[in-house]
């Protein structure tokens, strides 16, 4: 059983290199003190990219290590460089921020870079131990950065909400990995996918086990029913770290339950596809409803990102491979033009103090009429309208849907849409129409301006890139089916 | 030799029943609890160890070492867990000045 293979460090090299840097920046952050914030915050982005582009040079095909506990095929490098990606660019936008807030620690940007090098561990994972140890590395620190405005009692209860909360959905984790381990007598995927192949309707045990794991799971993305923490915490949490919480660990948790339901439980994909059905119609019904009433722009961006992902989830419950080949792109939109609006959110300052409710931007368009067009441009762009990227991610999912015959979740998919445009097109209709009573101020913040201008960008011309982006999309998604 | 059959009639499902109400008094304790958030943390370590024993449980009854490692990697969690949260207590407390679960409403959701 022990051979060469078992030791083969190749396919963890950018995790490795991840944690060394993560320690060697610590140990030299510890010796220099807050004054060598900027400094440690830059690195942890050259670190991100340095990996990325290792990534990029990786072998492909699919290896796996560590005794059957690691894998890396293209699936898992195409995520884990969009993680990479979304944790840079809200470092970007958040240097500046943390030092006009005040709250410039050294710890953030390496708090920043375990956690993503925990989503990574998660993104590989191809064992519920490997699974359960990456999503833990990327939980802790988060709880922490949560609370990382510790003079804050907004900031602190968030933490402690975020903690129970994540800690009950590890627990309920934990008891389904235990019972599917039980039953099916194996924590490996592959094992468990050999297991499921053979037997047609698996027995009780296996499918408690799976749902409490699909709990577990669906707390981390905060679909409905499992959603009530993310609203406080997205408003008590310093707003680069809620631009952290909205982008990224969404699009690891994402990635991980593509891999735990059609790689692992894709024998038995009728048993979770019930489930994943009502949590989707739930969300997009709960995401756009209660965003409606919202004041908060940073509590609207939670109850958008609940729907955004019951709109993802149905690429899911397709279980097809089109339906995930559209969840990928929908979640790549997702990650730009959610850090564009939240580059937005942190420039909005008045008076040096941040502001966060939506009347705020009232009249924006009047004297700051680049930053007006940009959070419009990537307003309509999550609003679905065509032709920007939203649309696309929208079209793939509901396509896939169709296809698989689930008319029921397409047809609710574009009703909430429709009513989700209302308070996407209200913020518009703020900026562009009602006047100005006080006008924010000029921050001088290049990350932010860099993050909100590239997403805006990105979102006009996704449509004249989109069409190789899909086809990378579609040779991961076929690397992760045929393992 | 005796003694050891004895304890062999305790089946797997003996096992299997303690760890589940363990894990729902864990669970309960999460939502029912109301005064204290120090027993929202012990609630916590209650559901981590019920998953320990369900481990343990069914290493020994698959003959399987798997189960085990598993057991001592949640050991490890739950102890840097419960670190953090106290920590992240600490600093609710600093500002509130209560720990109680009923002053955990600066925002509504």
């Amino acid at each position: 059983m022990i051979d060469l293979q078992t030791f083969n460090i190749i396919p963890v090299m950018p995790e490795i290199i991840m944690a060394l840097m993560g320690m060697v920046l610590l140990i030299f952050a510890v010796s220099q003190g807050n004054k060598s914030y900027r400094i440690v915050s830059w690195y942890v982005v050259l670190t991100c990219i340095t990996v990325g582009a290792i990534l990029l040079r990786f072998p492909q095909g699919v290896s796996i290590t560590f005794g059957g506990m690691f894998v890396t095929e293209p699936f898992a490098v195409f995520m884990k460089l969009l993680v990479l990606a979304g944790a840079s660019l809200v470092l970007l936008m958040s240097i500046t921020y943390m030092q006009r807030e005040k709250i410039a620690r050294f710890e953030y940007p390496i708090l920043i870079l375990f956690s993503t090098l925990g989503m990574m561990v998660m993104l590989s994972a191809n064992d519920l131990i490997s699974l359960y140890m990456g999503l833990e590395l990327q939980s802790l620190p988060l709880y922490v950065l949560a609370a990382f405005n510790r003079d804050n009692l907004k900031s602190s209860e968030a933490g402690l909400k975020y903690f129970v909360l994540g800690a009950l959905s590890s627990g309920l984790l934990l008891y389904g990995c235990s019972m599917v381990y039980g039953f099916a007598g194996t924590t490996n995927f592959i094992g468990l996918a050999e297991v499921f192949a053979l037997e047609a309707t698996p027995v009780a045990g296996v499918v408690v086990g799976l749902v409490f794991i699909l709990v577990g799971l669906l707390f981390k993305i905060s679909a409905v029913p499992f959603h009530m923490w993310s609203p406080d915490v997205y408003e008590g949490a310093p707003s680069s770290v809620t631009a952290f919480f909205a982008v990224v660990p969404k699009i690891a948790a994402i990635g991980l339950l593509i891999r735990v339901s059609m790689s692992a439980f894709g024998g038995i994909a009728e048993q979770w596809q019930q489930v994943l059905m009502l949590v989707a119609m739930g969300s997009m019904i709960v995401g756009s409803m209660a965003a409606i009433v919202q004041t908060n722009i940073k509590r609207l961006m939670a109850y958008s990102s609940i729907g955004h992902m019951g709109y993802a989830l149905i690429g899911l419950t397709a279980a097809s491979s089109a339906g995930v080949q559209g969840l990928l792109v929908y979640m790549m939109i997702y990650m730009f033009t959610t850090a564009g609006v939240f580059a937005i959110i942190l420039l909005m300052v008045r008076k040096n103090m941040q502001v966060e409710t939506i009347d705020d931007l009232a009249g924006l368009a009047q004297y700051k009429p680049l930053m007006a067009l940009c959070m419009a441009v990537l307003m309509f762009s999550m609003a679905g309208i065509p032709p920007l990227a939203g649309f696309f991610g929208k079209l793939f999912v509901f396509q896939a849907a169709m296809a698989e015959g689930m008319y029921t979740l397409a047809i609710v998919g574009v009703l909430t849409s429709v009513i989700a445009a209302y308070y996407y097109l209200r913020i518009i209709k703020v900026m562009y129409f009602d006047s100005a009573t006080e006008q924010l101020d000029n921050v001088e913040d290049s990350g932010s301006n860099f993050v909100m201008r590239a997403s805006a960008f990105f979102a006009v011309v996704f449509i004249t890139i989109a069409w190789p982006i899909v086809e990378a999309i579609h040779y991961a998604v076929d690397s992760l089916l045929f393992l | 030799m005796a003694e050891y059959e004895q304890l062999l009639n305790i089946g797997m499902a003996h096992y299997l029943t303690v760890s589940a109400i363990l894990f729902v008094l864990g669970v309960f304790g999460i939502f029912l609890n109301k005064r204290n958030m120090i027993v929202i943390l012990m609630s916590i370590e209650l559901i981590l160890l019920s998953v320990v024993i369900n481990m343990v449980t069914f290493s020994s009854y698959l003959q399987d070492l798997t189960g085990q490692v598993f057991a001592m990697f949640i050991l490890t969690v739950a102890a840097a867990e419960a670190a953090i949260g106290l920590a992240i207590l600490i600093t609710f407390f600093r500002n509130k000045g209560s720990i109680a679960v009923e002053d955990i409403r600066a925002m509504k959701g």
